[in-house]
């Protein structure tokens, strides 16, 4: 009864993990002069993409039931303006701020959620709405840079390395490097366990599922749609607001443009993770392999030097391409079966 | 209410747009009652049930049900299962993206004591109530890996494991095998010792009189009655069905008669069957020939005529057409033969909207002959003017829209679009659904004068008498399958009743 099934889902899975293990060894073969076989390598990923993993768990949650929310990029950078203006401008201290852009997430959450699920407008239109209200609160709050320096607990928390006791080298000028993760890190590996257990284990989390898989069904069986619906979009948000701090920790300021597509990188981590774009299939662990794979290319192109970043869109588009276009097949297999 | 009435619904009405669905219609039922809910296609009785469940909103009457004060409506299917009543609603409800034992206990699934999903006993609970279904299955995999029929007994799983005291199953054995059925039988006779009252909806009138004690009727979303079996024998059940009155029919002579044996075959298919849709059957049709086909709504009639003709391609036997063997792949082929089909849903596969009186006419001539070859314009107007002519096509001009059309002549728009084909066997499906007495009549004409000039036809309508005049043989359907034809002084009212109820009609 454990055996693994191997069907079409659990193949989609299994192709984006094959995928990074083949692209992260090919990097580690290639640029194996440059680095790129160190742990801290790998772990740097993980770092820069901590607030990029949380997101993407609630844009996963949000895609499960059919939906999708675009929005959330601006509340990223609407949080980040929130906390560099709070601390900077105002004195605040940032536990407080930090429990205050969570139930900002919360309360955006449960508009756009409302909208959705009760007043039945395009989730697209809604979070829409939604990106444009954000980032022009974030401009409204403040039009400059501003960089959060004055709160000793924030910056503290962004420079806490966790070391790890092996893997380390000796780099040129003869110091031990030692590997090291952030605190941001471990949020975010936290909240990818979480929305683990909350959608395998819960009845909240199994009713996403039958709302993506047909959302008449789960009417029909007695679930209340309308209600899973605002749940799962106050959960994206929250979601969204940790990956905001998070991110806010990575870069210690606030700026209008901050985090400018950083939806389409959720959305995207979440479809090469295995996603379905309709619904009703996929799971965290995908998405953060998506994410890592994003972060991968982006690395890549980094170690490389001599080219420009928008090669790491362009690798991302054709991937892309290729796993929607996997989608599409299995769905037609599935079809022909019946 | 009464002691042991459990559910009492009346005077319920409800409107789709456009669509009375219901109209004043109801049902009683008792405890520890069987109760089918009868009426052909179209009739009512999944509205009727989702009013009930408060999927759909009706806009008059009252729903009494047993421990509850004065009237109850339900916002959803949520609140109707939190008051006892369970169903299984015709279209297989699950979601294919869960396991079996999801499906069974999403909702309600069984917690751990820190409020989880408690995965273990779920699926031990789900894999014991499949096994007293004789389902020995993989509760654990996903359900879109199981074919309809185990679809079909994992939503009836799911209803009967519910505590409740009305249990509605509409039409749950349409994809079930006998044993299936068999098995379903016996869990809703022992559901009925319990004392919970069954509503049962199904098409398959044997079912009723093996199972049910009472008879509820509906048609046109009213109610016809509520019987007890005994009462209302096959016969009479079909009469209340169809609201023909079986006493007082009177027969009207069919004015064809038979064609001789010796006229050559037209259509010749031995075991044609689409799977789900119509079974295996054969049929001649010879030339010169009106064939009509019989049955209730939903038995497999357009079925059967798309079979022939290809829209729902056969998966066995052969079809020899003129005698020769012919491979029809799609409808194009069939055209190519020689044969043309009036679709019944004339809304949705017959009239182009946006194209004028003369386009739709010419539209299957032009795709006989294939888009490089097109009408010239002269041609094409010679043959609008030609059928608007003959058939009395009421239009402004042979360019107007063909939406601006009325029902009737937007039909007779069709009608012209085969004709100009020239076919030699035409199927007409409910060809005078909705149209004016004055142009059933001549339509009915029509029909009758192509016979006359050699064509062959399938006729196809609700109307016994319409096929009477026009039909010089009739083939009859029940549930899917052919199962007989009439022909000669068997051409009657009543005979036709009496094939379409089939069994033993006293019973
Ligand atoms: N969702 C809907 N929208 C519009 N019309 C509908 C809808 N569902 C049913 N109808 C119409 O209501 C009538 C009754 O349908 P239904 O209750 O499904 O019949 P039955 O179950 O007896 O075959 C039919 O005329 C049908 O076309
Ligand atoms: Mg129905």
């Amino acid at each position: 009864m454990k055996k693994a099934k191997l069907n079409n889902n659990n193949v989609l899975l299994l192709i984006t993990i094959v995928l990074f293990a083949a692209m992260y060894l090919a990097g580690c073969i290639v640029y194996a002069g440059k680095g790129f076989t160190r742990l801290q390598t790998f772990l740097n990923i993980l770092i820069g993409n901590a607030g990029l993993i949380s997101v993407t768990c609630g844009m996963t949650c949000v895609m499960l039931t059919g939906g999708i929310d675009i929005s959330v990029g601006s509340l990223v950078a609407l949080d980040c303006m929130m906390m560099a203006v709070g601390v900077e401008k105002m004195g605040m201290g940032s536990p407080v701020l930090m429990v205050f852009i969570l139930i900002v997430g919360v309360v955006f959450g449960a508009v756009q959620g409302f909208c959705i699920a009760y007043l039945e407008i395009q989730p697209f239109i809604v979070t829409m709405a939604g990106m444009f209200f954000a980032r022009g609160m974030t401009a409204v709050l403040s039009t400059q840079q501003i960089s959060i320096t004055s709160d000793a607990l924030f910056t503290k928390l962004a420079g806490t390395k966790i070391e790890f006791p092996f893997g380390g080298y000796v780099n040129t000028k003869g110091i031990l490097q030692v590997p090291y993760i952030r605190v941001t890190v471990v949020v975010a590996l936290l909240v990818v366990l979480a929305t683990f257990f909350l959608l395998n284990y819960t009845r909240f989390g199994r009713s996403i599922y039958a709302v993506g898989g047909n959302q008449q069904s789960a009417a029909l069986m007695g679930l209340d749609v309308k209600k899973t619906q605002l749940k799962t979009y106050i959960l994206c948000s929250f979601l969204t607001s940790i990956g905001g701090i998070c991110f806010c920790l990575n870069t210690m300021n606030g700026t209008v443009g901050q985090a400018t597509g950083l939806e389409m990188s959720a959305i995207s981590s979440a479809v090469i993770g295995g996603t379905l774009l309709t619904g009703g299939v996929g799971n965290v662990f995908g998405s953060l392999f998506g994410v890592l794979i994003n972060g991968t290319i982006s690395s890549l192109v980094q170690t490389n030097g001599k080219l420009i970043s928008s090669w790491a869109n362009i690798v991302t588009a054709i991937l892309l391409c290729f796993f929607i276009l996997l989608q599409a097949v299995f769905a037609k297999v599935k079809e022909r079966n019946k | 209410m009464e002691n042991d009435v459990v559910l009492k619904m009346q005077g319920i009405c409800m409107t789709f747009p456009g669509v009375k669905a219901l109209d004043h219609a109801g049902l009683t039922l008792k405890k520890g009652e069987i109760r089918a809910l009868m009426g052909e296609n179209g009739a009512g009785k999944s509205t009727i049930i989702k009013c009930l469940t408060g999927v759909n909103k009706f806009e008059a009457g009252e729903i009494y049900l047993d421990g509850f004060e004065g009237p109850i409506t339900n916002r959803d299917t949520m609140d109707a299962q939190s008051k006892g009543i369970s169903t299984v609603y015709q279209e297989v409800n699950l979601c294919p993206n869960l396991s079996v034992a999801e499906n069974i206990y999403i909702g309600r699934a069984p917690l751990t004591k820190f409020r989880t999903v408690d995965r273990k006993q779920m699926n031990a609970r789900a894999k014991k109530l499949m096994e007293e279904l004789d389902l020995n299955i993989d509760v654990t995999a996903n359900l879109e890996n199981y074919s309809l029929a185990l679809q079909q007994m994992i939503a009836i799983a799911r209803a009967i494991d519910m505590d409740c005291k009305v249990l509605i199953l509409d039409e749950p054995t349409s994809s079930l095998d006998d044993r299936e059925v068999e098995k379903l039988f016996q869990v809703m006779l022992n559901l009925k010792k319990k004392g919970v009252g069954i509503i049962f909806v199904t098409h398959f009138l044997e079912q009723v009189y093996a199972v049910c004690d009472g008879i509820t009727v509906l048609r046109n979303g009213q109610l016809v009655g509520e019987y007890t079996v005994e009462e209302l024998p096959r016969v009479q059940l079909v009469a209340a069905m169809m609201g023909k009155d079986f006493d007082d029919l009177a027969s009207i002579k069919p004015e064809g008669g038979e064609i001789g044996k010796d006229a050559p075959l037209v259509i010749d298919a031995k075991g044609l069957s689409h799977a789900g849709t119509i079974k295996p059957f054969d049929l001649e049709i010879r030339e010169g020939e009106v064939v009509g086909l019989t049955g209730l709504l939903g038995s497999g009639r357009s079925e059967l005529a798309r079979a022939i003709y290809g829209a729902d391609r056969s998966q066995t036997g052969t079809l020899k057409v003129k005698g020769k063997e012919a491979h029809i792949k799609e409808p194009i082929d069939a055209m190519n033969l020689g044969m043309g089909l009036l679709p019944d849903d004339r809304k949705a596969e017959g009239i182009i909207g946006d194209l004028s009186v003369r386009e739709n006419i010419i539209l299957a001539m032009q795709a006989k002959l294939g888009a490089l070859h097109k009408i010239p314009m002269a041609k094409q107007i010679e043959l609008a003017d030609q059928f608007i002519e003959m058939l009395q096509i009421k239009t402004a001009s042979r360019e107007t829209m063909i939406r601006q059309l009325s029902g009737g002549n937007q039909q007779k728009v069709i009608l012209a679009r085969w004709l100009a084909t020239n076919p030699d066997f035409l199927i007409l499906d409910e060809p005078t659904r909705g149209i004016d007495i004055g142009t059933k009549t001549e339509i009915q004409k029509l029909v009758v004068k192509l016979a006359g000039e050699g064509k062959s036809v399938i006729f196809i309508s609700s109307e016994i008498e319409e096929m009477l005049r026009t039909c010089n043989r009739m083939a009859v359907l029940r549930d899917g399958a052919k199962v007989g034809e009439i022909s000669g002084d068997e051409m009657t009212q009543e005979g036709v009743m009496h094939a379409i109820a089939g069994g033993d009609s006293n019973e």
